[in-house]
């Protein structure tokens, strides 16, 4: 009897290469004859380009060519997820081109590419292209780019504004907020982050004039997307003469979801080259100016309710940096991702909240680990404890009072979810937010908070706690929802797979999600394993190349888990159906009569008439006796659309000491309690807490994105950007309930960005609250030793 | 002007003539093809390039080629023996130390050097010691994890192996 690893802790498949030196990231391609590519970026971050001369850097040693702007006749990128809503589709789209023609809008923007024998002669080669800039006035700060006399970054887009959008229901909210006892209200600021996946992004083109076929290796999320962004929308090339690739890929977090600029130079100049294969692989710091940003909202936040602690009415505006030129989905983050789940686990029955999209020079911004979502959590898990401050109520008690009761499921928010575009319903599946809060506060000792605060201050610390029940839309995502312009990006997600049982029995799986760590290699076998009744190690499962898996949407939104999953269960029950009719037709029984357990099919009754999964198999892959009609070999696809997303949702703890001295703040607690459904490998969705909790945390307490005025990035490289260490977190102490999603057939609900969701919150809330003492309010992130030492010395004097 | 060297490489001889401003780390993948060092930044921050240099852990990115010549190697490839896979390999392994695996042949190499000179680290100074190498997958809690338990698995050993 095989043992089912469904919901064991297995060790991965896919390590043994990776922690030998075997990975196969882009990098690590050579092909033969390869060329080395080189982009020239803007040093400015606006200016007119009046012209480039390139001929002393084509006179270069190894240099193969050089291309600018207008030698790449193709059509700016594609942008996906225009916003739509109450103002109707946005018509001001502005989107890069594979390199800039006449202006650039941030500094980092591509205007020039030298294609070489060797990365450092097209590296040399760079520094003799002369290009001739008109400066312009910059702005990077959301806000201050709409008001008036700002510098104007495009023609079509006045005030810099991309759109601005609505959600809920405003004449309610307003009456809701003027009626109310209390009211508070708050500016918060979701800074700018550099997202950091470790594998910087990269790309090989290479073209075949023998076939008219393009070839790229990426390092992508969405290697079936890429396909047909490209080459419908890019390059105007047949879809099956384009083929991606993405290997092995070394982190992503959002980053590597979207159609980038440097895809098609290398496309392009492979094509120019005479079919060589053409290499760039980004730099981090590049990366820092090349590849999509994160968050960068401003909100002006009112949250209202009874002295009681009865919330009634929550209404922001917010300002959303999206950049100089939108990149693929960047106006569906603070939309529909944003907006749409900006009350969270609670019943609040008012919600109105208006997104203005903002042109600046800067980066552009788009999907970040959470995308959209860390920062409604950030807005209402801040609202939550600002309220409860108010009116002299634990935050704790005040959320229990608020939280959607566990009868109320499945849950349409006012924030309009239920109520989407096309008709089509999206609510949350199912929840018990109470167990979790409870769970996680008796961890963390929460009862006892007062006395460790009174204790810590004998240290010359402030220890401060801060909670964050959050929930998130995992499964994205039916594609009647997201697939309605302006609601989502107008295309599908459903997603696929396939299953080949070969002759001996061995399985090979495809499928169109694509890895980026989180083992799919792995978690994929053990629920193929376990439908099939078959070893794990009897299974290969296979991704990431266009050319040889089902068209599929990739992995990101946490969606893999449960869409992918589902998929490859469809898939394996067709297998399972085909090989029954089978087993019939071997044993001379009815199909009916055919029982299947585990791998084994027998004959119901006559438990010695059996026949195993590899022997049937075998019989039907060889087909010298198939039945009539039957056709042979166990081959089976499936094709996956999910009728609604997940909602995992759980409560993290934070505990901070701040010191008095310096204003360092020391995490010395974290405490997570999530449910996120049932688990495939329980190791595994514990390892993507951990990532995406210390990532939230980073937000809270280090990492940011700065911007000069005059659009230079000051947080230009690792140096100058702090990406998070391992000595400055404690030992994460996680724990579970289970509440199994009723939407997918295994009852899981995705996790992958769960941690990042809900951490950021915990931990600024805990500064917030050892900072009461100061009668501070609230501080802005991150919140570094300076940023709280500065504002306990203002509060110091204003109370002197 | 290219200058020659000569590299002991996980225990072979290699030899190369390379430009001056060669770096180690591209000595090591693009003239030897061991692709298991990998880049992670151009600052020296990340020690995803981490390798071992006569016994030393060194971010190879900040190390020239030629300062190399004569010396002794061992990258990310080097550490599993004809036994099987190095302890901490095992434990990383184990203990689910790694999720997209970037960081991963650094995270090794650099624990490798700590176990070398503390085989019985705290916790703490697992943190410490891993400081210069940035994971971004992890949250570094499994890493600390397994390098414990790679610490603990070698000091068995060596008492079996002593024993014996
Ligand atoms: S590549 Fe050497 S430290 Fe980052
Ligand atoms: S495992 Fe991905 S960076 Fe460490």
């Amino acid at each position: 009897m095989t043992t089912d690893m469904l919901g064991k802790s297995v060790k991965r498949v896919e390590d043994r290469r990776l922690i030998t030196g075997g990975g196969r990231y882009v990098d690590d391609i050579k092909l033969q004859s390869m060329a080395y590519c080189a982009i020239l970026r803007s040093p400015y971050a606006h200016a007119n380009i009046r012209s480039i001369d390139t001929s002393a850097a084509k006179a270069m040693p190894g240099v193969l060519d050089v291309m600018v702007g207008t030698d790449i006749p193709y059509n700016p990128l594609p942008l996906a997820w225009p916003a739509g809503g109450s103002a109707g589709l946005q018509n001001n789209v502005n989107t890069p081109r594979a390199l800039a023609t006449d202006s650039v809008k941030w500094t980092g923007e591509g205007v020039a590419a030298v294609i070489a024998e060797t990365p450092e002669q097209a590296f040399d080669a760079l520094e003799a292209i002369v290009v001739d800039y008109e400066p312009l006035p910059t702005v990077v700060d959301a806000e201050k780019a709409t008001q008036p006399g700002a510098p104007q970054l495009h023609e079509n887009a006045p005030n810099n504004i991309v759109f601005d959008w609505t959600v809920g229901d405003k004449a309610g909210t307003d009456a809701a907020v003027d009626a109310a006892e209390v009211v508070v209200r708050q500016r918060i600021v979701n800074q700018r982050l550099i997202p950091n996946p470790m594998e910087t992004r990269g790309d090989i083109g290479l073209y075949n004039p023998g076939t008219d076929e393009y070839t790229i290796w990426m390092s992508s999320q969405t290697p079936h997307i890429q396909r047909i962004l490209l080459a419908i929308f890019v390059m105007g090339i047949p879809e099956h003469k384009l083929r991606c690739i993405s290997p092995d890929v070394g982190g992503a977090f959002g980053t590597k979801i979207f159609c980038y600029a440097d895809y098609v130079v290398v496309l392009h100049a492979s094509k120019r080259l005479g079919g060589r294969a053409v290499k760039w692989i980004e730099s981090r710091r590049e990366n820092y100016q090349s590849t999509i940003h994160g968050r960068d909202h401003i909100t002006y936040l009112e949250i209202a309710g009874s002295k009681q602690g009865e919330i009634s009415a929550v209404r922001v505006k917010t300002y959303a940096n999206l950049g100089g030129r939108l990149s693929t989905i960047g106006p569906g983050i603070p939309t529909t991702l944003y907006a749409r789940v900006l009350s969270g686990c609670y019943k609040i029955p008012n919600v109105f909240a208006e997104v203005i999209g903002v042109y600046t020079n800067t980066v552009f911004v788009d999907a970040y680990r959470g995308a959209g979502r860390p920062e409604a959590t950030y807005v209402i898990e801040r609202a939550m404890d600002l309220f409860a401050n108010e009116i002299g109520m634990d935050p704790a008690e005040l959320r229990r009072r608020n939280f959607i009761a566990p009868d109320k499921f499945p849950y349409e928010n006012p924030s309009g979810l239920g109520t989407a575009s096309g008709g089509a319903k999206i609510y949350i599946d199912s929840g018990n937010y109470e167990p979790a809060m409870d769970k996680a506060l008796a961890m963390a000792g929460y009862a006892g908070m007062d006395k460790a605060k009174a204790e810590a201050r004998r240290r010359g610390k402030y220890l401060g706690v801060g909670l964050s029940t959050y929930i998130e839309v995992c499964g994205v995502a039916p594609s009647k929802w997201i697939g309605a312009v302006g609601e989502g990006w107008g295309a599908a997600m459903w997603e696929s797979a396939n299953i080949k049982v070969h002759l001996t029995g061995k399985v090979v799986v495809t499928m169109g999600t694509q890895p980026q760590g989180q083992g799919h290699e792995t978690t994929y076998a053990q629920v193929i394993g376990h439908e099939l009744g078959i070893p794990m190690e009897d299974i290969v499962v296979q991704h990431s190349d266009t050319q040889g898996t089902p068209m599929g949407y990739g992995s990101y939104g946490s969606r893999t888990s449960s869409v992918g999953s589902t998929a490859a269960i469809r898939a394996a029950a067709k297998i399972r159906e085909k090989a029954r009719r089978y087993a019939a037709h071997m044993l001379e029984a009815s199909v009916e009569d055919i029982e299947v357990d585990g791998a084994e099919y027998r004959v119901k009754g006559s438990p010695d008439k059996k026949k195993t999964f590899q022997e049937i198999a075998f019989a039907l892959d060889l087909a010298f006796d198939a039945p009539e009609g039957m056709e042979p070999y166990l081959d089976e696809t499936a094709y996956y659309d999910t009728p609604n997303c997940t909602w995992p949702f759980g409560t993290h703890v934070a505990i901070v000491e701040v010191d008095e001295a310096t204003g360092h703040v020391d995490l010395v607690k974290y405490v997570a309690v999530d449910d996120v459904g049932n688990k495939i490998n329980p190791m595994i969705v514990d390892g993507q807490l951990h990532g995406g909790i210390a990532q939230g945390v980073g937000q809270a307490l280090w990492e940011g994105a700065v911007y000069g005025d005059d659009g230079q990035l000051l947080s230009g490289s690792m140096l100058d950007y702090a990406m998070p260490r391992a000595a400055w977190f404690p030992h994460l102490e996680l724990d579970e309930t289970v509440t199994p999603s009723p939407v997918n057939p295994i009852g899981v609900k995705g996790v992958g960005e769960a941690g990042a969701i809900a951490s950021t919150a915990a931990v600024a809330n805990a500064v917030n609250d050892a900072l009461k003492p100061f009668g501070i309010r609230h501080l802005d992130m991150p919140l570094t030793s300076q940023a709280v030492w500065k504002a306990m010395q203002s509060s110091k004097g204003a109370q002197a | 002007m290219a200058a020659h060297l000569s590299v002991t490489v996980n225990g072979t001889v290699r030899e190369a003539d390379v430009e001056p401003r060669r770096l180690l780390v591209q000595l090591i993948r693009e003239d030897f093809d061991l692709t298991g060092t990998h880049v992670g930044c151009d600052t020296s921050q990340c020690g995803a390039c981490t390798v071992h240099v006569d016994g030393k852990a060194v971010k190879s990115c900040t190390m020239l080629a030629v300062q190399a010549d004569g010396s002794d190697v061992t990258t990310i490839e080097g550490m599993a023996s004809a036994e099987g896979l190095h302890p901490l390999q095992t434990a990383f392994w184990e203990h689910h130390g790694l999720q997209c695996g970037f960081c991963t042949p650094g995270m090794i190499m650099t624990a490798a050097a700590l176990l070398a000179s503390n085989p019985d680290p705290t916790d703490d100074e697992i943190r410490h010691a891993i400081a210069g190498n940035f994971c971004r997958c992890t949250g570094y809690q499994n890493i600390v994890i397994a390098i414990r338990a790679a610490a603990a698995a070698m000091r068995a050993g060596s008492t079996a192996g002593a024993a014996s």
